[in-house]
């Protein structure tokens, strides 16, 4: 079982959300492609002050 | 003609073209022939009196469960009330038909939708009508009714711009209320307007535009009403080049092109980091959207259409911190755009890589790639989208081009003016029009 896998699996258990076995091979393509994404902007480097966009106003 | 005239016309169009271009979902008519009835018995001059409309499944009409394109949905208790934007519509006289086919929960660029059936292309029955707001392109493509509105979270008004062959509008972020419609990603939702031309299109804007307490991402900017009759000129109009010219089909960038000639672009400009900007935009969406979804995930995972489900699913994995990135990225993304703007008025990119696809195709080619569909559409929205920026998406037909292709006229923060007004000059030059099918 390779890590995407793993993630599927412990995740969905600790969300609590039921999955056929029959759907991970489309989760599994699915999260790599987001973790793939997500990786390019972790590699940017961005100001510790670079606060994020959306702005809470009381 | 008047209201009643005008509403018992769409009504007759939509009962004879709805069966072949499944674009509606609800027919409101009781509703429409009582408001129509009304306004014909008044004397008071409304800028829309008459004018039918239609909305996406997403935005709340009294009456009616709020689908937002789900089989989930179809338990709800019906709305109480209009979405602010219907109300704003109505007020201003125009008459809402009925609700709209739409891709489920927003997610998705296709017009497909496993529990409704496709909203089909007006020009091609056997192709998409692009998402997620599909029924609103196919209705007023389709002639069916003269304005809808849709929402646009990644393109989900651009891309069916660009395949129905019309004129929407996604304007500045915040600008229009969201209260009274489902929501998909509460960072980056956008509503706005669809139109056979601009006059109709900047009218819905401007009755629409306003400040509303009921939505926290609503602007407190006063409404700016446009008036497209200034002329276009001493716009300073750049291509973007780089990423969005990288991948699209000859189709897609000779219609940018045609735009730049007819606007008098200068120098093409590149926004810095567009590719990472849409990754960004790709990763808020799938985990915001798995976390408004996460209960019904849990409880009614059978119920989802299995491509939206599985996407919602990844999304609820990925770990927060690189989501807080992408949220931190998108500040330094539009410092860095805000720059860009400072040597130009408008930018222009495709609205889709390509013309409409088949019906049920799973990939696209770009560039000699082989790439899945259905995130590749938005290539060239999602970054624009990402930042909030207004957008104009233009119907272009090229000769000997069986099919329409938009391009996005993209203008800096609050400024739908600008891109309106250019929209306006290239319908009046002959190079976007909408046009009727036979």
């Amino acid at each position: 079982m390779n890590d995407l896998e793993i993630l599927i699996d412990a995740g969905t258990r600790l969300l609590a959300i039921p999955i056929d076995p029959a759907w991970k091979p489309a989760i599994k393509a699915n999260l790599a492609v987001t973790l793939r994404l997500a990786a390019s902007i972790d590699e940017f480097p961005l100001p510790d002050e670079a606060d994020p966009a959306p702005v809470y106003r009381p | 003609m008047n209201a009643v005239a005008a509403v018992e016309a769409a009504l007759a169009r939509i009962a004879e073209r709805n069966p072949v271009l499944n674009a509606f979902t609800a027919v409101t008519a009781e509703r429409a022939r009582a408001k129509a009835e009304a306004l014909d018995a008044s004397d008071v001059a409304l800028p829309l009196k008459g004018v039918p409309f239609a909305v996406k499944n997403l935005f709340d009409i009294a009456g009616l469960p709020t689908l937002s394109g789900s089989r989930i949905n179809r338990d709800r208790p019906p709305a109480t009330a209009d979405a602010t934007l219907i109300q704003r519509m109505e007020a201003a006289g125009a008459v809402l038909v009925g609700a709209l086919n739409m891709g489920e929960y927003a997610y998705d660029f296709t017009g497909e939708n496993v529990h409704d059936g496709p909203s089909r292309n007006p020009y091609d029955l056997t192709r998409m009508s692009g998402g997620s707001s599909g029924g609103s392109g196919s209705a007023v493509g389709g002639g069916l009714v003269p304005i809808a509105l849709g929402s646009d979270t990644n393109g989900s008004i651009r891309v069916p711009s660009s395949f129905c062959g019309i004129f929407g509008l996604k304007p500045t972020f915040g600008r229009l209320s969201r209260a009274g419609s489902f929501p998909f990603v509460a960072s980056l939702d956008h509503l706005g307007p669809f139109a056979t031309n601009v006059r109709d299109l900047v009218l819905a804007y401007n009755a629409m535009q306003g400040t509303d307490p009921e939505d926290p991402f609503c602007t407190d900017r006063p409404a700016e009403p446009v008036d497209v009759s200034d002329a276009a000129g001493g716009l300073r109009v750049r291509v973007l080049d780089g990423y969005f010219r990288q991948g699209a089909t000859a189709q897609a960038l000779a219609a940018v092109d045609a735009v730049a000639v007819a606007l008098g672009a200068i120098e093409p400009t590149a926004l810095p980091e567009a590719a990472r900007a849409r990754a960004a935009a790709y990763t808020i969406t799938a985990t915001e959207g798995a976390a408004l979804h996460l209960d019904r995930l849990r409880t009614r995972p059978a119920d989802f259409d299995p491509a939206v489900r599985d996407r919602l699913i990844a999304g609820a994995l990925v770990p927060a911190a690189l989501v807080a990135k992408a949220q931190k990225f998108r500040r330094w993304f539009r410092d860095s755009t805000l720059r860009v703007f400072e040597d130009a008025d408008i930018l222009l990119a495709p609205c889709t890589p390509c013309p409409a696809p088949l019906l049920g195709q799973t990939t696209l080619d770009l560039d000699g790639e082989t790439v899945p569909l259905r995130p590749n559409i938005g290539i060239y929205t999602q970054p624009i989208s990402f930042i909030g920026l207004p957008v104009v998406a233009v119907p272009v037909w090229l000769p000997n081009e069986a099919l329409p292709i938009g391009v996005q006229i993209v203008a800096a923060p609050w400024r739908e003016d600008l891109a309106l007004r250019a929209a306006a000059h290239l319908e009046q030059a002959g190079i976007c029009r909408w046009k009727p099918c036979p």
